[in-house]
């Protein structure tokens, strides 16, 4: 969708871009990383033409954008800043529909269009649309920023550190509602950051610019588990294989399909079950597969009885959707090695291990070394 | 509550103020006086108006256009040296331009407009300029990456953002406009400076304050009339007043 090829940039002595070659697919968020002065803005304002290339190409969707009229486009590529940018003297409703109303699009047609994207990131338009910018939190101003940027529906979207002057509450929040959106809209977005925990949390790609160089670029888990120098390995953080976490969700580390007793079982069984599979604890399910407690083998061992009577409740559960970093959290939170897995509806479906996950995410280790 | 009772309390004291200056004037007759020239005062204050409203007309048509020139980056250098030649103006004093003027333009209205415009030129300009300096870098980035035009980044970004500043120069230049008319009656030019410079020459105190409170008040009513302006042609987003 968007192609680099040997983009640079030269002011007076200095050489801010050097040579940069990179292409980000349609649909995928491509996150811009480094150091202030590494290069990273400025690549970034080449693709709407901001800052004239001094040599190289930029493709979008395949036309060169250095025959295009500079004007035009700007306006089919979405545009957000860190000073979030609202022109405080005109409405939410007027800010969010200056580009379409560049285009000329019909009144009505901008105006609903304005009332809808301020609904998709749970702005009430009734409330906020005729509201100035000076009558909003900067959490708000800034999602009025972002669907600013969507409003005539633009392929491209370019973020300059959108979410660097807010808050770290409410940035988690805004960065999980852009990605909802993204989710929908799937927008080419380039974003500009300095935070590799946004990164590795937004992006579906990592640009990593050292000095004007592009360094590394490749998908998050690889730039965590594979740095290709000292210098992003040193950037990505010591604790990079705690940030791989966060990339892995709780499906993918689980054990599936595991064994399970009901209420009605005997003792016995549950005991012969947990030898079979070598465990020390087994869970026992409600009658439609819901999770509702576990037996362990040291309790159970040499008693008689029923399951149902003899059950103790669960240390803690993990959704399936989370992150490996929630399972492990939890872990710690209740001294276990061992979670059970549940869905939204609180199913049964597996468990995760922490011999689980250290295999998991050494096995990407050991892939490449 | 403390701001308000002082409020209060220094308005009863200036009408109090106000009511015993006109107690003394009544007193030593100079009131009644200054009733006699009650229709020279009503024409007089016409031609002062008019003066005041072709020169003040004439600075913000000039005026605006060279603050904006001064901002923009292509006029950078001329902007410098711009600004240089009308802080230098400032520094005549208003009689110096209107005898220059005279000797150029002949005696009469013209040579008067154009002092009085020379005058009014300076708070304009400097304050659009300044307005304009003051609207953040990243508000103009912001509309540049949006696909503003130059000219649409003017009319919709900077000058709805510096109009404030705009408004509270012209404010202050017309109030010195109108204030400085009576200069004009020097070399010919009419205006309210007739009854009070004769005044002065005839040493009659009633006729002087014929002419100096009216000028006074037109003032004042010029200032509170660009005050509304202000108040209700600026934006409320970037309104202080709203």
């Amino acid at each position: 969708m968007i192609r680099l090829e040997r983009l640079s940039k030269v002011f007076g002595t200095v050489t801010a871009v050097d040579g940069v070659d990179m292409e980000v697919p349609e649909g995928e968020v491509c996150v811009l990383l480094g150091p202030s002065g590494c290069g990273k803005t400025t690549t970034m304002k080449m693709i709407n033409r901001l800052i004239a290339p001094s040599a190289g190409k930029i493709f979008i969707g395949g036309r060169d954008t250095a025959g295009q009229d500079d004007v035009a486009l700007r306006r089919s590529i979405g545009y957000v800043i860190q000073q979030i940018g609202l022109f405080p003297n005109k409405t939410i409703e007027d800010n969010i529909c200056v580009v379409p109303d560049l285009l000329g699009w019909p009144r009505r047609k901008s105006r609903e269009r304005a009332a809808e994207l301020l609904s998709l990131v749970n702005l009430d338009p009734a409330l906020f649309l005729r509201r100035y910018p000076k009558e909003l939190s900067g959490g708000q101003q800034q999602r009025v920023g972002v669907v600013r940027a969507l409003a005539a529906d633009p392929p491209v979207l370019l973020m300059d550190e959108p979410f660097g002057a807010i808050d770290p509450i409410n940035r988690e929040v805004i960065q999980d509602e852009f990605m909802k959106l993204q989710a929908a809209l799937r927008k080419t977005v380039i974003f500009v950051s300095h935070d590799i925990d946004e990164a590795v949390k937004m992006a579906s790609r990592i640009a990593i610019f050292r000095d004007g160089r592009l360094v590394q670029y490749d998908r998050p888990d690889d730039i965590l588990a594979h740095p290709k120098d000292a210098f992003v390995a040193d950037f990505v953080g010591q604790d990079r294989t705690l940030k791989r976490l966060r990339l892995v969700r709780v499906e993918e580390a689980m054990m599936a399909d595991p064994p399970r007793v009901q209420a009605e079982d005997t003792l016995d069984t549950a005991v012969a079950l947990m030898r079979e599979h070598g465990h020390g604890s087994v869970v026992m399910v409600g009658p439609r597969g819901r999770a509702r407690g576990q037996v362990r083998l040291e309790a159970a061992d040499g008693r008689r009885g029923l399951v149902g009577e003899n059950h103790e409740p669960l240390p803690g559960t993990v959704l399936v959707g989370d992150d490996l970093r929630t399972a492990v959290a939890r872990m710690f939170e209740h001294d276990v090695t061992w979670l059970a897995c549940v869905d939204a509806d609180g199913f049964y479906k597996g468990y995760v291990t922490q011999r689980g996950i250290t295999h998991l995410l050494g096995a990407t280790y050991g892939k490449r070394s | 509550m403390l701001i308000a009772t002082l409020r209060t309390s220094s308005r009863l004291a200036l009408l109090a103020a106000v009511f015993a200056l006109g107690a003394v004037l009544q007193a030593r007759g100079i009131l009644p006086a200054m009733a006699t020239y009650r229709q020279d005062v009503v024409y007089l204050i016409r031609g002062h108006l008019w003066l005041a409203a072709v020169s003040g007309l004439l600075a913000i048509l000039i005026g605006v256009p060279i603050g904006i020139l001064l901002t923009r980056s292509r006029f950078r250098l001329a902007g410098l040296v711009l600004a240089q030649v009308v802080n230098l103006g400032t520094t005549i004093p208003t009689l110096a331009i209107l005898a220059l003027a005279m000797t150029v333009l002949g005696l009469g209205a013209p040579s008067a407009i154009f002092g009085l415009t020379a005058l009014t030129l300076l708070p304009i300009v400097l304050n659009t300029a300044a307005g304009l300096r003051a609207v953040p870098r990243h508000l103009v980035e912001a509309a540049r990456g949006m696909g503003m035009t130059p000219g649409q980044i003017l009319w919709q970004v900077e000058l709805p953002n510096a109009l404030y500043v705009i408004l509270a120069g012209i404010r202050t230049a017309l109030a010195i406009d109108v204030g400085t008319v009576p200069l004009a009656f020097l070399i010919g030019g009419g205006g309210l400076g007739e009854l009070i410079f004769t005044g002065i020459d005839l040493m009659e105190p009633a006729m002087l304050l014929a002419g100096a409170i009216p000028t006074a008040l037109l003032a004042i009513a010029v200032d509170w009339l660009v005050g509304q302006a202000q108040f209700w042609l600026v934006p409320r987003g970037v309104n202080p007043l709203r």
